[in-house]
C-alpha cells in the first residue's frame, strides 16, 4: 500500500483527511458539545469529511472509519476520543484494513485530557476539543507512510527458576512444541516446594508434587535442564536473545539462543530476626516448622502461630496472600500429629479466600483450633514461654502458655531481584517484586516484550496458582513464538549518518540501550527492535541527527504552531 | 473484546449455545444451537437506526434493570459484535400485532422476522469451559430487605448508578428518588392532559377554572350540567396537581447519595447459602467507595466486614489508602439487620465488635457485595460435556491440573472454576489455552504417526 503512496509523493494539496469525533457514551458528549467540535473539524484545512460517533471503538464506529476511507478517498484519518495508548493500535488496524497506511492515523486526547478535565466547563472544554483536532489535523497532513519493522525469531525459550512456576512453564511450553532451556541455580529442581512438608491436611505431599511435575518435563524431548546455573550475561532482543549461563564448577560458560525468557526465580519467607522474640529454636517460622512436621519432631503441646509477622507493615506494606493458608494448613497438621496439642492463631484478617482455603478455616475451628484477633497497633509480647496480646474483641489482654511460637513471615523477594531486573531490563515495583504489564489484564507480561513473569516473583502465589501461572506464561510465549516472524512497530528513532558526529550523547539518554556506536563510520546506530519510540534521543541529539519517526520536527511544529 | 472478535483464528458464535458434544480429545464433535436474533448477521453494521424507531420500550438487563431498552436492542454499546437482535417476547411484529417499524428503518435491509434458529457442528480438539458466575440473589435472605427497601442495592447494580455510560449517567441517584422521579414525569403527563380539557371549558366561558369552581362550590350554578362537568374535570385536574406539586417539592431536595453502606459476605460465608469466601468483593466494594468518593468529594462510606481480604497484588496498600484519602471507614462486623428510616435510608443494624457495642446507623444507601454463586446452568452444561461438578457448584479441577476438568480435552478458567478476580483470570484464560494448545499438539502428533 505504502509503495503507491510513495510514488504519488502527496503533497499537501492533495491530502484529505477524514476526522472521527467520539462521544464516548457521555464520557466526551456529557462534558463537551461533540456536534459543534465535529462541524468545526469539517471545516479544518485539508478535512473533507468530518463524523460524529457514539462509540468510534465499537464495531459500527470502526465501520464507519472504513467506509470513510474507502468513500471519500481519504488519505490521513484523525479521530478524537480516547487514550492513543488503549486505542490507537485498533484504529490503526482499521485504516490498514481499509488499505490505508496506518501511520497516517492521528489521535486527539479528547477524554483523558479534555472531557475529563473540564466536566464543569462545557464552553471552555469544547474550545479546548476544537484547539486539540486542529492539532491532530496539522500534524496528520504531514504524516509519513511508514513500514513496520520485521525480524527473524528463535523458536526457543529460556526458563529461569526451576520451582513449581518455572517448572509448569517449561513442561507448558515443550508440551506445545516449543523448545525450552531450564535453568535453576540449586542443585535440584522444585523451589521452596521441597522444604515443604504436605501441602493440605489431607497429607498430599509436597515431594511427590515436585517428583511429578520434575517427571513431566525430564519426558519431554525438546528440554534441556541445567541446575547449579545462573544466568551471568544476556543481550539482544524479543525473538534474538544471546544467553550466557555459568554452571558451578564448570569452566566453561555455556551460550544459549533464545527467542523468550520467563522469569519464575520465586521468592523467600522472610527471616523475622528481632521480630517476636525469634530464635529458630522455640520461636521459628513456618517454613522451619515445616522440617519439623517433615522430621515429625514437633512435640510442642502449646502451639501458638502469629500471623503478619512483618507483614502489612511500615517496611513491607503489602499482605503476602498465602501465609493464612500456610499457617491454617499446618496447625491442622500439628493437631493431625498430636490431637492432645493446643493451637492458637493469633491474626489480624484471615484471608482465607476462595473455596477451599475458607474450607479450612471452618475445619480448624471445628477440631477446636483457637482463633484471636490481635491489633497490629499492639501486637502480641512473645516471652519466657508466654505470649501476652491485647484481644480488642474481649477488650481484655490475655496471656496464653506456648512452648512453641510460629511466625508467618510474609514471603518477600529474592535479593539478587533487582540485579536480575537491570540485567533484563524489566521493572520491579516498590517491594522488588516484578512488575507486570498491566495489573489487571496483562499479569503475566512485563512491559519489555519477550520476557514473561510467572508465580511468587511476580507475587506470593500458591502452588496451584503458580501452576497456573507457569502454564499461562507459556501460552503468552506461544503467541510469539508461533509465528515465523516478528513484527513491530515503525514509530522508531532513525539516525541521519550524514550529520551525525558521533557524539554518543545519545547513547547515554536511551534507556532501551537501542543505540550503539559504529568507530568504523563515527556515527550512532539505532537497533529498530530495541526502540521502543520514547525520542529521548531526539530530544537530546545537538546536530537534529536522530528523530523519532512519526514526530519529526517539521511534524511537531506544525502541530504546535496550530496552537 | 474487540481483539477477540477481529482476531483471523477466532471465530465468534454470540447468542448460541451448546446442545450435544461426542468424541474424544483431539477430536470433539460439537452441535451448537444458534439461536434467532431476526437480524442477519452479515448485513447489520451495529448503527442502531432500527433501535432508535422501535415503539416498544423493555427494562435493560444489561443495566441490571435500572434502565431501558427497547425490543430491538444491542446487549451494550461496546459489545462484541455489534450486530443488533430482537427480543421475541417483546417484539411486537413477532407477537403478531402490526409493526415492523425496524425493518422499514434499516438501510442495511439486515432485518429478517423470518429468520430460524440454526444448528451447526463444530470439530474441535479441545474444550474451554469459561461459563463465568451468577451473582448471588440476595432476597433470599430476608433480614438485609432487598427488593422491599427501595435504597438497598446489590454491588453490580451500584456498578451501573456509578457509571457514565448506566442509567444515571453516573450521577448517584438514588433507587427511591428515582422512582418519585418517575412518578412525577407520569403525573406531570396527566396533568397536561386534564389542563387541555379544562382549557377548553375556561375558553367556552372566559373564565379561570379557580375562579369558577370558587362559585360553584357556594352552589351558584346547581343544576347547570354543563358548568358541573367542567367542575368535575377540575376536581379531577385538582387530584392529580397537588400531589404532583408535593412530589416536586420533595424531588427539590434531592441529592445524590453521600452516604454509603457496604456490606460484605451478602450469601458468601454463610452457611444458609455458600460457606466459600467469594474473594474478590472486599475489593470491589473498595474500589466502589473509592470511585464514589471520586465522583463527590464529601462522600463518605463504611465497609462492614468480617475480614478484609486485600490478598493481592497492590491490594493491601488499597485497602489503606482508601482508609486515608476517600472517607472509607471499615467496620469489623457482620450486619444483622437493614430497616427503613425517614426519607427512605436504609438504617443498618450492626455489633461493632471492635467497641463491643450494638449500632444502629442511617445511611443514603446500601450496597450488598453479593456472593459469587455457581451458575445456575452449570449442573445442565456439566451433564452435556460430562464433567464433574465440586462440592461447592463449580467445575472439578485437580490439584495437579488446575485447569482440567474431569474429562480429558475439556479445561475450564476463571469464576466458573471458583471465585478469582480479573488478574487471576486473566492468567488462568492462558494457562487453559495452552492446555488446550497441548492437546492439539499432542492429537497431530498423534495423526502424523499413525
Amino acid at each position: 500500500m505504502s509503495e503507491k503512496m510513495d510514488k504519488k509523493k502527496v503533497t499537501p494539496e492533495d491530502i484529505r483527511i477524514g476526522v472521527y469525533i467520539c462521544d464516548c457514551g457521555t464520557n466526551i458528549a456529557g462534558h463537551i458539545d461533540c456536534s459543534a467540535v465535529t462541524s468545526y473539524a469539517a471545516k479544518l484545512p485539508n478535512v473533507v469529511y468530518a463524523k460524529e460517533n457514539l462509540y468510534t471503538c465499537s464495531e459500527s464506529g470502526i465501520a464507519e472509519i472504513i467506509n470513510g476511507i474507502k468513500e471519500h478517498n481519504l488519505n490521513r484519518v484523525v479521530v478524537a476520543s480516547c487514550s492513543p495508548r488503549t486505542h490507537q493500535p485498533l484504529f490503526q488496524s482499521s485504516c490498514s484494513q481499509a488499505g490505508m497506511n496506518p501511520y497516517l492515523f492521528e489521535m486527539a486526547n479528547i477524554r483523558d485530557q479534555c472531557s475529563w478535565v473540564h466536566m464543569q466547563q462545557r464552553e471552555g472544554g469544547t474550545e479546548k476539543a476544537k484547539d486539540l483536532v486542529r492539532m491532530a489535523a496539522a500534524k496528520a497532513a504531514f504524516l509519513e507512510p511508514q513500514k513496520d519493522i520485521e525480524a527473524s525469531l528463535v523458536a526457543r525459550t529460556l526458563v529461569i527458576g526451576g520451582g513449581v512456576a518455572g517448572l509448569s512453564a517449561a513442561e507448558g511450553l515443550a508440551g506445545m512444541g516449543i523448545e525450552v532451556i531450564l535453568i535453576e541455580q540449586e542443585s535440584e529442581l522444585g523451589g521452596l516446594l521441597r522444604q515443604i512438608d504436605t501441602l493440605g491436611p489431607e497429607g498430599d505431599k509436597a515431594s511427590e508434587r515436585v517428583s511429578g511435575l520434575i517427571g513431566a518435563l525430564t519426558a519431554r524431548p525438546n528440554a534441556t535442564i541445567y541446575t547449579d546455573s545462573k544466568m551471568e550475561e544476556i543481550s539482544g532482543y524479543i525473538g534474538n536473545y544471546d544467553v550466557t549461563i555459568r554452571q558451578e564448577g564448570k569452566d566453561q560458560a555455556i551460550k544459549e539462543k533464545v527467542g523468550c525468557i520467563v522469569v519464575a526465580t520465586g521468592a523467600l519467607p522472610l527471616r523475622p530476626e528481632g521480630l517476636f522474640g525469634y530464635n529458630g529454636t522455640n520461636v521459628i517460622t513456618q517454613i522451619e516448622l515445616e522440617q519439623r512436621l517433615k522430621d515429625k519432631t514437633c512435640d510442642a503441646k502449646d502451639v501458638v502461630m502469629i500471623q503478619c509477622a512483618g507483614a502489612r507493615s511500615k517496611e513491607w506494606q503489602y499482605c503476602s496472600r498465602i501465609c493464612c493458608m500456610i499457617a491454617v494448613k499446618n496447625a491442622l497438621i500439628i493437631k493431625k500429629q498430636n490431637p492432645e496439642a493446643n493451637v492458637h492463631i493469633l491474626y489480624r484478617d484471615m484471608q482465607m479466600y476462595g473455596t477451599e482455603k475458607e474450607k479450612m478455616l471452618w475445619e480448624a475451628r471445628g477440631i477446636g483450633i483457637r482463633f484471636d484477633i490481635y491489633s497490629a497497633d499492639d501486637p502480641p509480647d512473645v516471652k519466657d514461654g508466654q505470649v501476652r496480646f491485647y484481644q480488642p474483641l474481649m477488650g481484655q489482654t490475655r496471656e496464653i502458655p506456648s512452648d512453641l511460637v510460629v511466625l508467618s513471615t510474609p514471603m518477600v523477594p529474592r535479593e539478587d531481584a533487582p540485579e536480575l531486573s537491570q540485567m533484563m531490563r524489566v521493572s520491579i515495583d516498590q517491594n522488588n517484586f516484578f512488575m507486570e504489564a498491566h495489573a489487571k489484564l496483562r499479569p503475566l507480561d512485563f512491559a519489555t516484550d519477550g520476557i514473561f513473569v510467572a508465580g511468587s516473583a511476580r507475587y506470593p502465589a500458591t502452588v496451584e496458582e503458580a501452576r497456573s501461572q507457569g502454564l499461562g506464561v507459556a501460552s503468552r510465549v506461544a503467541t510469539i513464538l508461533f509465528k515465523d516472524k516478528l513484527v513491530t512497530s515503525a514509530i522508531v528513532a532513525e539516525i541521519n549518518p550524514e550529520t551525525c558526529v558521533g557524539c554518543l550523547g545519545c547513547q547515554q539518554m536511551c534507556p532501551y540501550e537501542a543505540i550503539t556506536y559504529n568507530p568504523e563510520l563515527n556515527v550512532c546506530e539505532v537497533n529498530t527492535i530495541l526502540c521502543k519510540g520514547c525520542g529521548c534521543c531526539a530530544s537530546t541529539c545537538p546536530s537534529h541527527s536522530a528523530q523519532l519517526r512519526g514526530f519529526k520536527p517539521q511534524q511537531l511544529l506544525r502541530q504546535i504552531r496550530a496552537v | 473484546m474487540l481483539d477477540v472478535g477481529r482476531h483471523p483464528n477466532i471465530e465468534l458464535l454470540a447468542y448460541s449455545e451448546v446442545e450435544k458434544v461426542d468424541g474424544q480429545a483431539g477430536d470433539f464433535r460439537v452441535t451448537v444451537r444458534r439461536k434467532a436474533r431476526y437480524v442477519e448477521e452479515d448485513k447489520c453494521t451495529g448503527c442502531g437506526a432500527c433501535k432508535e424507531k422501535c415503539p416498544t420500550i423493555v427494562p435493560d438487563a444489561f443495566n441490571e434493570w435500572l434502565g431501558e431498552r427497547k425490543a430491538i436492542y444491542s446487549w451494550f454499546a461496546q459489545g462484541i459484535p455489534s450486530t443488533h437482535t430482537i427480543d421475541p417476547a417483546h417484539c411486537r411484529q413477532l407477537n403478531g400485532k402490526k409493526c415492523g417499524v425496524c425493518k422499514k428503518g434499516c438501510k442495511a435491509d439486515a432485518i429478517n422476522f423470518d429468520q430460524k434458529e440454526r444448528i451447526v457442528e463444530l470439530n474441535v480438539a479441545a474444550i474451554i469451559v469459561a461459563t463465568g458466575y451468577d451473582v448471588f440473589a440476595p432476597s433470599r435472605i430476608p433480614e438485609y430487605q432487598y427488593g422491599k427497601i427501595a435504597n438497598v442495592v446489590t454491588a453490580i447494580e451500584f456498578e451501573r448508578l456509578l457509571s457514565a455510560s448506566g442509567p444515571t449517567g453516573g450521577h448517584l441517584d438514588r433507587p427511591s428518588d428515582r422512582a418519585i422521579e418517575a412518578e412525577i414525569e407520569e403525573l406531570e403527563k396527566k396533568a397536561n392532559r386534564s389542563q387541555k380539557v379544562i382549557a377548553k371549558f375556561e375558553e367556552q366561558h372566559g373564565e379561570a377554572s379557580g375562579e369558577f369552581y370558587a362559585r360553584y362550590e357556594k352552589g351558584e350554578y346547581s343544576g347547570d350540567e354543563e358548568r358541573g362537568k367542567w367542575a368535575e374535570k377540575y376536581q379531577e385536574h385538582l387530584a392529580i396537581v397537588e400531589p404532583l406539586k408535593a412530589l416536586k417539592k420533595k424531588a427539590g431536595g434531592f441529592t445524590a447519595a453521600k452516604r454509603l453502606a457496604f456490606i460484605q459476605c451478602v450469601g458468601s460465608r454463610d452457611f444458609r447459602f455458600y460457606p466459600f469466601c467469594s474473594g474478590y468483593c472486599c475489593m470491589h466494594s473498595i474500589k466502589e467507595a473509592i470511585i464514589a468518593h471520586e465522583h463527590g468529594s464529601e462522600t463518605t462510606s463504611a465497609i462492614f466486614g468480617m475480614d478484609i481480604r486485600a490478598v493481592g497484588k497492590g491490594f493491601e496498600e488499597y485497602k489503606v489508602r482508601g482508609g486515608n484519602n476517600s472517607n472509607i471507614r471499615y467496620v469489623r462486623g457482620r450486619v444483622a439487620e437493614i430497616t427503613e428510616g425517614p426519607n427512605n435510608n436504609p438504617v443498618v443494624i450492626y455489633e461493632d465488635t471492635r467497641e463491643r457495642k450494638v449500632k444502629d446507623e442511617e445511611f443514603d444507601l446500601v450496597i450488598l457485595a453479593t456472593a459469587c454463586a455457581p451458575n445456575s446452568g452449570v449442573k445442565q452444561l456439566a451433564d452435556l460435556l460430562d464433567i464433574e461438578i465440586d462440592n461447592f457448584g463449580f467445575y472439578k479441577t485437580s490439584a495437579t491440573q488446575p485447569l482440567d476438568t474431569t474429562r480429558p480435552g475439556i479445561f475450564v478458567c476463571g469464576c466458573a472454576h471458583g471465585p478469582m478476580d480479573i488478574p487471576e483470570s486473566v492468567a488462568q484464560a492462558s494457562s487453559a489455552a495452552a492446555r488446550a494448545v497441548q492437546t492439539v499438539t499432542a492429537s497431530e502428533q498423534m495423526r502424523k504417526a499413525s
